[in-house]
């Protein structure tokens, strides 16, 4: 039978300074299974900007991560403000970071469709005023040529 | 290409500088303790180098109290054959001696052990420099390009960032630039290449390493090479013979204020408009790298990354302190124009253009626990478990660095769940036989550990 691999991670939201932690903890984990390194860098910069999403906009979220031999699925809920209009957040240029958040130097810009462009799925769900919940799916070989 | 192999060099060897000397090492395991890469093992009471990981930075010679590890060198007597004899020298080789001491006079003294010309390497600087600028602004460049410059860098990004390897700029270093240089002037001149001998000066363990097995090249023009330490002591001890003449200063261009500065912190990033950043020191060069693999940076014009601090003036072979060294040749390239006309002119560009292209770089990851995911994920979860029955304080009493080391070694079959103090397999089963605890502990640390000789305190202590 396939092995699974779980592995959770806990969010504050405004907790910047460690922002990031899950996504660089995934990341060694995929290099020790000798994952391609462009897999691996597409996983890490999707989980990036999802993590420092909550980190941004939420007051706190979970991470589930799922590795079986195939792919990587990863799942973070958050408690927050969730997003009002997924469609527009998803338009290139639309950053779900505020300008001063941008400032800061957190989610430079590129947002959603920067999650979009580096997952092989993706999938957004969004409740106003109660949170936001976020599944990327990966395969871990490389398919097809980026 | 069936990238799922491709990692794994396992059966690959390379070249490696550093080396434990049986007879001397105590297996103390301060190496151990600060290897970046984790490559040290103590087994049976000495160091072991595990070297698919080993990067040659040289933080364990940094450390070792018992000058048990030593770097590979050729002799002086390597260069007796030869007719031309090149000594290829770097500006850090002179920022070591005491101001007093002139430049000319070093010269000669380097002369007096049997070279027949000098050539200062960092007078290829001025024309890397614009090599460097025209391929960071070409299309081919990538973001947060990084130089190639630190040898022990780029046996890192092979081990530990295989993802990176493709955003290395493939020119070469001054000193290839420099050998190349030489050689074709030399045969211009109608001198047959076996009688031309070109050796390099060294500073660090990295550079002899990558000269004997280079990376993104094929073979190296450099002869041979001559540690800094040993040559440092040899010219101190002719000028201290007195006789020595100073020889003209027009015998040695200096290579300028470019070329002076190149190898300290900042020397390249200095040349370069846009966002360059320098980081010196093989932590700061890990951090850096593994930010810069988990986010987003936006664009960075230019990375250069050294693996000692100070730059090449903390490089393991040069003598006394880095920060006089650095001062030294601040001060001397204050003075100077960027570029000496001299060490410009009599460069055949066009020739070098041609050769100072590394090849492409190949990732040589040392993470992966197996080639296969399935295994590797199988693996891994044995890591976990262990690693939730490993007491965690990393104090390295098994002979691996870290808790998760040992984990990583019993699973690949290179350690045994018994060497921890903690005994993970036997806490359940009551206690060790305490001639079975001896066995075990002399197995890692060796049977001298056990008794009164070779250690401080004792009758033959020498301190």
């Amino acid at each position: 039978m396939d092995q699974v691999m779980h592995f959770e991670y806990a969010v504050e939201g405004g907790d910047f300074f460690n922002a990031g932690a899950a996504s660089s903890n995934v990341k060694k984990i995929l290099k020790k299974l000798n994952v391609d390194s462009h897999v691996v860098k597409r996983v890490a910069v999707a989980l990036y900007e999802a993590e420092v999403n909550i980190v941004a906009h939420a007051y706190r979220g979970k991470i589930w991560v799922d590795i079986d031999g195939r792919r990587i699925k990863i799942i973070l809920s958050d408690e927050g403000p969730g997003i009002p209009d997924i469609d527009l957040a998803m338009k290139a240029g639309y950053s779900t970071a505020s300008p001063r958040v941008r400032e800061m130097g957190f989610g430079a810009g590129m947002g959603l469709p920067n999650m979009k462009k580096n997952s092989d799925h993706l999938h957004i769900t969004s409740a106003p005023g109660k949170g936001t919940q976020v599944e990327i799916i990966n395969e871990l070989y490389e398919s097809h040529a980026f | 290409m069936n990238y799922m192999n491709r990692t794994l060099s396992e059966t690959e060897n390379f070249y490696h500088a550093l080396l434990i000397n049986m007879e001397l090492c105590a297996g103390c395991s301060h190496c151990m303790r600060v290897c970046p890469t984790e490559a040290i093992r103590i087994r049976d009471g000495k160091a072991v180098i595990r070297e698919n990981k080993c990067i040659d930075c040289g933080e364990c010679f940094r450390v070792c109290p018992s000058s048990a590890i030593q770097v590979a060198e050729d002799d002086l007597a390597t260069i007796k054959p030869f007719r031309h004899r090149i000594a290829l020298i770097p500006s850090v080789f002179f920022g070591q001696f005491s101001r007093k001491l002139s430049h000319e006079l070093i010269c000669s003294a380097i002369l007096q052990l049997g070279f027949t010309e000098i050539y200062e390497i960092e007078r290829t600087a001025g024309f890397l420099a614009e090599k460097q600028r025209e391929y960071l602004q070409s299309g081919e460049c990538p973001n947060a390009a990084i130089s190639a410059y630190c040898p022990a860098v780029l046996r890192l990004i092979q081990v530990k960032f295989p993802g990176l390897v493709d955003t290395i700029i493939p020119l070469k270093p001054p000193v290839d630039i420099a050998a190349l240089h030489v050689k074709k002037l030399l045969t211009d001149r109608g001198v047959p290449e076996e009688e031309i001998g070109l050796f390099y000066f060294t500073p660090c363990a990295a550079k002899i390493a990558a000269l004997k097995s280079p990376v993104g090249e094929e073979k190296s023009l450099i002869t041979g090479v001559v540690n800094m330490n040993s040559v440092y002591n040899q010219v101190l001890t002719l000028i201290s013979q007195e006789g020595l003449r100073d020889k003209s200063p027009e015998a040695f261009p200096s290579p300028g204020k470019t070329g002076i500065l190149w190898a300290l912190t900042h020397g390249e990033a200095r040349n370069i408009e846009g966002r360059a950043l320098s980081i010196d020191g093989i932590g700061n060069v890990i951090d850096f790298l593994e930010k810069l693999e988990d986010e987003d940076l936006g664009r960075i014009n230019f990375l250069e990354l050294r693996a000692c601090e100070q730059s090449c003036a903390g490089g393991i072979l040069v003598s006394g302190n880095r920060f006089l060294t650095a001062e030294k040749l601040y001060k001397q390239a204050a003075g100077m124009n960027e570029l000496v006309k001299n060490s410009e002119l009599t460069l055949d560009k066009a020739y070098l253009e041609r050769h100072i292209r590394l090849s492409k770089i190949q990732p040589r990851s040392s993470l992966a626990l197996d080639s296969d995911m399935q295994k590797a994920m199988e693996k891994m979860q044995r890591i976990r478990s262990l690693m939730s029955a490993l007491p965690g304080i990393d104090c390295g009493a098994c002979g691996s660095p870290s808790c998760q080391a040992l984990a990583e070694d019993i699973v690949k079959e290179e350690a045994e769940p018994y060497y921890c103090v903690f005994k993970p397999e036997y806490s359940s089963l009551g206690t060790m036989h305490y001639k079975d605890e001896l066995y075990r502990m002399s197995m890692i640390w060796g049977k001298e550990k056990f008794s009164k000789i070779k250690k401080k305190g004792n009758d033959n202590d020498r301190e």
